[in-house]
């Protein structure tokens, strides 16, 4: 198996305050890799400090090619694409202007036209919704909203930080045996961050537990997941 | 009725200008969140240009088209040197670097071309407009020329790609870059389009208040004023606000007593301050729906 992102040695700064201290993990083309941990431990920095948000030192390489001092905007057009905490969902235009601005960077519009109606039978709400202003949509609703935006990139890896984040419970059931399908289907890696380790773990394949901006543990997610341990001591259920 | 109609009319060929300004004005302000003072000075500086231009020798609208493409340079190039590197400064930063820009514009156009008034030509002539008394042919002219202008922005903004990404950059800079949006040439372009933008304005409304420094003063005060009635928020309200505040004035200074010429302008102010007194976001200014 190629390896698509390797981390290495990952610090990451806010201003005077260091967020992540040398911080190393990689991912597998075509994996559901997970990133757990609690509160403040470093997980959303980490995919901020992917897509350069964040002041940081380290090596972040995807497919072999160093990712450090490219803009934001450069390293989406290396496919991969970032659905940000809080979804970042463009509130006062539409539905369906939410998805082509997904496809901007590219210049096949005809595959954007057939994207789109990809999109749309991956999630019917968003068809019904087309017109609709982005912002009046449901958080679930806007969550797939995301999700869809970022696969119309049409990625070779997305981040998710905390998809799950404010959702009913039945909803992220839902969102999450899409991102399944579209790993497996689609073959788009996925590297996922969330608080709700028990759901990533069913659904990933590999993970990584992060502390205070540190890998603490690493393996396959099944393994963690059965390792009582661990999961009493890092991912508390 | 006849001195109505005039009076109306008269005041949208004006509130075309100040529609133009509003929307300069408002362009910019999504953009960098700043409302830019040096607007009308940069519009002023325009028409000169277009009138060297001329002076030159070359016809009017050869002229115009190059100055349209000199302005959307020279505002692009503004951009780059003096408010990017601005960008993350207070407030009053760059309310003193517009100011700076206000200044040196100003200055530059009374050494170069003087203070003195110039006439300015208008290709569409001065004759009534189809044999009617209300309204000249060079104010039809005015409208003809910003309604064919808000079309083509309303139609670059909504059916392009680029317009699409701009508008994108605007509402939500993180989220754009995260789509592969460069968000700080998309701010240049939105400088060089509100700069080309206000060129017209200063071009369309030259032959009436004749070219020289200080043209522009009260038109920009007309256009902040439309630009707060009908909300910063939004390009479509600035519009509406610039043809509202050119019928409004022109009614104001023929019907109401003492008002006459001179207190036109004391009544644009009072019209920015009122509207901001009672409905802060102006007419069409954006409530944004959000749910959380």
């Amino acid at each position: 198996m190629t390896t698509l992102l390797n981390v290495k040695d990952l610090r990451a700064y806010y201003g005077q305050v260091q967020a992540l201290h040398g911080l190393s993990f990689s991912l597998n083309e075509g994996s559901l890799t997970t990133l757990l941990g609690a509160n403040g431990a470093g997980k959303t920095t980490t995919l901020r400090a992917i897509c350069n948000m964040v002041r940081s030192t380290g090596g972040i390489e995807f497919d072999g090619k160093p990712l450090n001092n490219r803009s934001t905007e450069n390293i989406v057009r290396f496919g991969i694409a970032h659905v940000p905490q809080g979804r970042g969902t463009f509130t006062t235009m539409t539905v369906e202007e939410n998805l082509q601005l997904g496809a901007i960077t590219r210049k096949d519009s005809a595959g954007i036209v057939s994207d789109i109606e990809r999109m749309y039978a991956h999630f019917p709400v968003l068809k019904q919704r087309h017109t609709q202003q982005a912002g009046t949509l449901s958080g679930g609703e806007q969550q797939m909203l995301a999700v869809a935006r970022a696969l119309m990139l049409r990625p070779r890896l997305m981040l998710l930080d905390e998809p799950s984040f404010g959702l009913a419970p039945l909803v992220v059931r839902d969102l999450f045996g899409i991102l399944g399908k579209i790993n497996r289907e689609d073959k788009v890696s996925i590297l996922v961050v969330e608080q709700n380790a028990q759901l990533a773990l069913e659904l990933a394949d590999q993970a990584y537990v992060i502390e205070t901006g540190r890998i603490v543990m690493s393996g396959n997610a099944k393994d963690i997941a059965n390792n009582e341990e661990i999961r009493k001591s890092y991912l508390g259920y | 009725m006849e001195l109505f109609t005039n009076q109306v009319l008269a005041g949208i060929a004006t509130g075309a200008i100040y529609a133009c300004m509003a929307l300069a004005v408002v362009m910019i302000y999504q953009a960098i969140d700043h409302l830019n003072f040096a607007q009308g000075e940069m519009a002023m500086f325009s028409t000169f240009i277009s009138w060297q231009l001329m002076q030159w020798g070359i016809p009017y609208w050869a002229a115009f088209i190059l100055t349209l493409a000199l302005s959307f340079i020279a505002g692009i190039a503004i951009e780059r040197i003096l408010f990017k590197p601005l960008a993350k400064a207070p407030v009053l930063t760059n309310v003193a670097g517009f100011i700076a820009l206000f200044a040196i514009i100003n200055s530059s156009a009374g050494l170069i071309w003087d203070f003195t008034i110039k006439q300015y030509p208008t290709p569409f002539g001065s004759a009534p407009f189809l044999g009617s008394q209300l309204i000249s042919t060079h104010q039809a002219g005015m409208i003809g020329v910003t309604v064919l202008l808000l079309l083509g922005l309303y139609f670059f903004f909504q059916y392009t790609r680029i317009g699409l990404a701009m508008r994108a950059a605007a509402s939500v800079p993180e989220s754009a870059r995260l789509v592969g949006i460069n968000t700080s040439w998309m701010i240049a372009l939105g400088w060089g389009m509100a700069t080309a933008i206000g060129s017209i304005a200063g071009m369309l409304i030259a032959p009436v208040v004749f070219l020289e420094p200080n043209m522009m003063g009260g038109v920009l005060i007309y256009g902040f004023a439309a630009a707060v009635l009908g909300g910063l928020t939004s390009p479509f309200g600035a519009v509406v606000g610039g043809f509202l505040v050119g019928i409004f004035e022109n009614l104001a200074g023929t019907y109401i007593p003492g008002v006459g010429n001179e207190l036109k302008l004391p009544i644009a102010l009072a019209l920015i301050i009122s509207v901001l007194v009672v409905k802060p976001a102006g007419l069409f200014g954006r409530h944004i729906v959000k749910r959380v």
